[in-house]
């Protein structure tokens, strides 16, 4: 079942189209992936899912509703641009920011705590934003988009602007936001750093879905049978079902690309190898979703 | 609603407890009562009397010149002009009055020495004592009695009467317009003061980049208005706090060195007066000042004050939101407050040319087209109506100005809104007129 129903969405600019008939669903309970360089389009479309703007054309579905102003509690967003109120004290900061999501305050006061607990954060309380460092407001305001517990958790380049440390502390929040059952839309122009979160992605360019899909399915689809190779020996392929991409010899020690035609399988290729030279390593050439992006996108332009 | 509440709060606790906030707010009194009991110590502990010696060569004067209760005059017997220079040296006197030979008919020569400035005061008595002995010398002559002539001299004293369906209310000219500037000048910084501090919040929710956050949670239109209605909370608790705390501080002052309060315009204007008038009125002098002091009181309390306080308040606030929501919207339109320039410039315009018009041309003619036309229209009616009201206002006009005024602050606000959903999102782009007025149409 898909949380979110993105049906046609068209959004023009004074100058520019912002999103051109975009369209494509993003299941419940899944870490996706938006994914486009800079300048997509990608925001424009998440400020259109938290109806801070509206769509010129098409339709967006919130668990099956239309996107209907109610919907916004049951969303958290993360901003790229982050801030806070900066002469505010943390507590109140967060109390504040939950409650305009629709906590009452003891509820929010509650959920402070358990965060406070979680984040190890509790000596800030009382601290002025201004005075904390940026990687304690990333926190803040990570846990402010979170507070409300919402079903749909939009991170806008979430980890820009965080240490290592940090960075996959809020990972692991996010893994247990989704296994409790949120789906969290990750926006980003590096397309690497989620590559190994998210569950199912999509591809902007140029204000256009160029792909969408799970992730594994994707990477199937765009898969080239292709394996790398490295082992001693004289290494000469003649046979026609494999085609030798890239081949580096150094001082015995071989390192190629092989790519299998017309069915083969690959081990057809390793019995081939095994026979003529001694095999150290062999692993299949998966496309990064980086990859696949650049190939599509260069497949449009020349179709 | 719920939302625009808590913003409303945010908005109202955040500044209500800044530092700047708690010192202005207790300062203003203490430095307004200072002001106020300050040049009336200053005016109690200077009143020394004055001393002049006199040098009568004439002999007109010699008996004439009487001491006055803060003027003294000490007449020296004859001697010659070095020999009372002299004399006087060596006293602490305020100065020596020359008076030499004289010809009735053109009395030149007399001379005031004195080692310090004279004070004008003391001069224009002294002026005016010898022109009387003169006068009185020259009638003598003349053959008229200064008595018969004291007798035949007219003092007329006008009191205005406003005539209303109400019946006849003695009125004070200086007590209506008072009333009415007070509120025009409250009303006017007001607007400006916390216009400005609106302005400023919306820039600060920009640059701090809070703003998309925010609007994620709640419409702009909901954080415009929560914050335009909070810092008005703020502007009307401190007006309220310093009317509390002023009057206290003010009256503590008072009964602590039992001080009168010093002498406002209309006594002063009064005591001008008697001064031109000259010595001679001294009497009547008293008797009119008192005169003048029941007519004060009885206009004042022949103002109709819940009249006066509700169009006050609906003024102030209906002044406020027109001009507040068009500073929020230039606060959006902005990224920091050097480019508020060129936007502040069309909204200051009016208000200014309100307030200045309000204490020349409006208070000198509170029914006059000039008045009429800028009571009526939105931009510049909170502070002009307030300078007529105090005159009496039709009940149509002021309804008619009430309506247009609401009306006004709908628009204002409808624009600033429009401005405010696309300026709060847009960033490092410098925006003209042009833009802004596309923006009003844009689809969002």
């Amino acid at each position: 079942m898909s949380i979110l129903k993105i049906d046609g969405v068209t959004k023009r600019y004074a100058n520019h189209t912002a999103l051109d008939n975009v369209s494509f669903d993003i299941p419940a309970g899944c870490i996706f992936g938006l994914l486009g360089p800079n300048g997509a389009g990608k925001t424009s479309l998440i400020r259109i899912i938290t109806q801070i703007t509206g769509a010129d054309s098409g339709e967006i579905y919130f668990k099956g509703e239309k996107l209907r102003p109610s919907h916004i509690k049951d969303m958290g967003y993360l901003p790229e641009e982050r801030g806070l109120y900066k002469k505010m004290k943390v507590g109140e900061q967060l109390l504040y920011l939950a409650q305009l999501k629709g906590l009452t305050k003891d509820e929010a006061t509650a959920r402070i705590k358990e965060w406070v607990v979680r984040f190890e954060i509790k000596d800030w309380m009382n601290k002025h934003i201004e005075d904390l460092s940026k990687g304690m407001q990333q926190k803040v305001q990570f846990m402010a988009t979170v507070m409300h517990e919402p079903s749909l958790i939009i991170l806008d380049e979430p980890f820009s602007g965080f240490d290592p440390i940090n960075a996959n502390l809020i990972k692991d929040e996010i893994l247990r936001l989704r296994d409790n059952g949120a789906t969290i839309i990750f926006s980003t122009h590096r397309m690497e750093s989620v590559e190994e979160l998210c569950d199912n992605i999509a591809l902007i360019n140029r204000s256009r879905k160029v792909l969408d899909g799970p992730v594994r399915e994707i990477k199937d689809t765009y898969k080239t049978d292709t394996y790398q190779v490295i082992g001693n020996g004289q290494l000469l392929i003649t046979s026609p079902d494999f085609e030798v991409l890239e081949q580096h010899d150094n001082h015995g020690v071989f390192r190629a690309s092989i790519r299998l035609l017309d069915g083969a399988s690959p081990n057809d290729l390793l019995r081939y190898l095994i026979q003529r030279v001694e095999v150290h390593s062999f692993v299949e050439l998966v496309p990064s979703i980086n990859d696949i992006f650049i190939r599509k996108v260069k497949e449009t332009y020349h179709a | 609603m719920h939302k625009i509440w808590l913003i409303i709060q945010r908005e109202y606790l955040t500044r209500v407890r800044k530092k700047s906030f708690i010192i202005m707010t207790f300062l203003t009194p203490l430095l307004l009562a200072a002001f106020m009991v300050i040049p009336a110590w200053l005016a109690t502990i200077s009143d020394s009397e004055d001393v002049v010696m006199v040098l009568d060569e004439s002999g007109l004067f010699a008996d004439k010149l009487e001491s006055k209760e803060d003027l003294k005059i000490i007449p020296i017997a004859a001697g010659s002009l070095e020999q009372a220079k002299t004399v006087y040296q060596e006293t602490d006197y305020t100065a020596l009055l020359h008076i030499p030979q004289l010809d009735l008919d053109k009395p030149e020569g007399i001379r005031l020495y004195s080692k310090k400035n004279t004070s004008l005061q003391v001069k224009f008595r002294l002026e005016n004592m010898l022109e009387k002995e003169i006068e009185s010398q020259r009638f003598m002559a003349s053959g008229i009695d200064r008595e018969m002539l004291n007798k035949m001299k007219a003092n007329v004293t006008m009191t205005t009467v406003n005539l209303s369906e109400s019946g006849e209310r003695d009125s004070n000219v200086w007590v209506t317009s008072g009333a009415g500037i007070i509120g025009a000048v409250i009303i006017y910084f007001f607007i400006f003061l916390y216009g400005v501090q609106i302005m400023r919040g919306v820039i600060e929710e920009k640059t701090n980049r809070i703003v998309e956050v925010m609007i994620s949670s709640v419409k702009p239109f909901q954080l415009m208005m929560g914050k335009i209605v909070g810092i008005a909370g703020v502007g009307l608790t401190q007006f309220l706090l310093w009317v509390v705390l002023s009057t206290i501080v003010v009256g503590g002052v008072q009964a602590a060195f039992d001080i009168k309060p010093s002498p406002t315009p209309i006594e002063q204007m009064q005591a001008g007066r008697d001064l031109a008038t000259g010595e001679e009125s001294a009497q009547t002098q008293e008797e009119s000042q008192a005169n003048m002091l029941s007519e004060v009181s009885s206009a004042i309390s022949n103002l109709n004050f819940p009249l006066l306080l509700g169009c006050f308040l609906f003024y102030f606030l209906g002044g406020y939101l027109l001009y507040g929501s068009l500073f929020g919207a230039i606060g959006a339109a902005v990224d920091n407050e050097t480019d508020t320039q060129q936007f502040m410039f069309p909204i200051t315009i009016p208000l200014i040319i309100s307030f200045i018009m309000s204490y020349t041309v409006v208070i000198q003619n509170p029914d006059g087209p000039v008045a009429f036309w800028m009571s009526i229209i939105p931009f510049t009616s909170p502070i002009v109506m307030m300078v007529r009201i105090p005159f009496g206002v039709p009940a149509s006009e002021l309804l008619l100005s009430m309506g247009l005024l609401i009306l006004g602050f709908i628009f204002t606000t409808w624009i600033a809104s429009r401005i405010y959903r696309v300026g709060i999102l847009m960033y490092g782009k410098k925006i003209n007129y042009k833009e802004l007025s596309k923006w009003l149409f844009y689809r969002v």
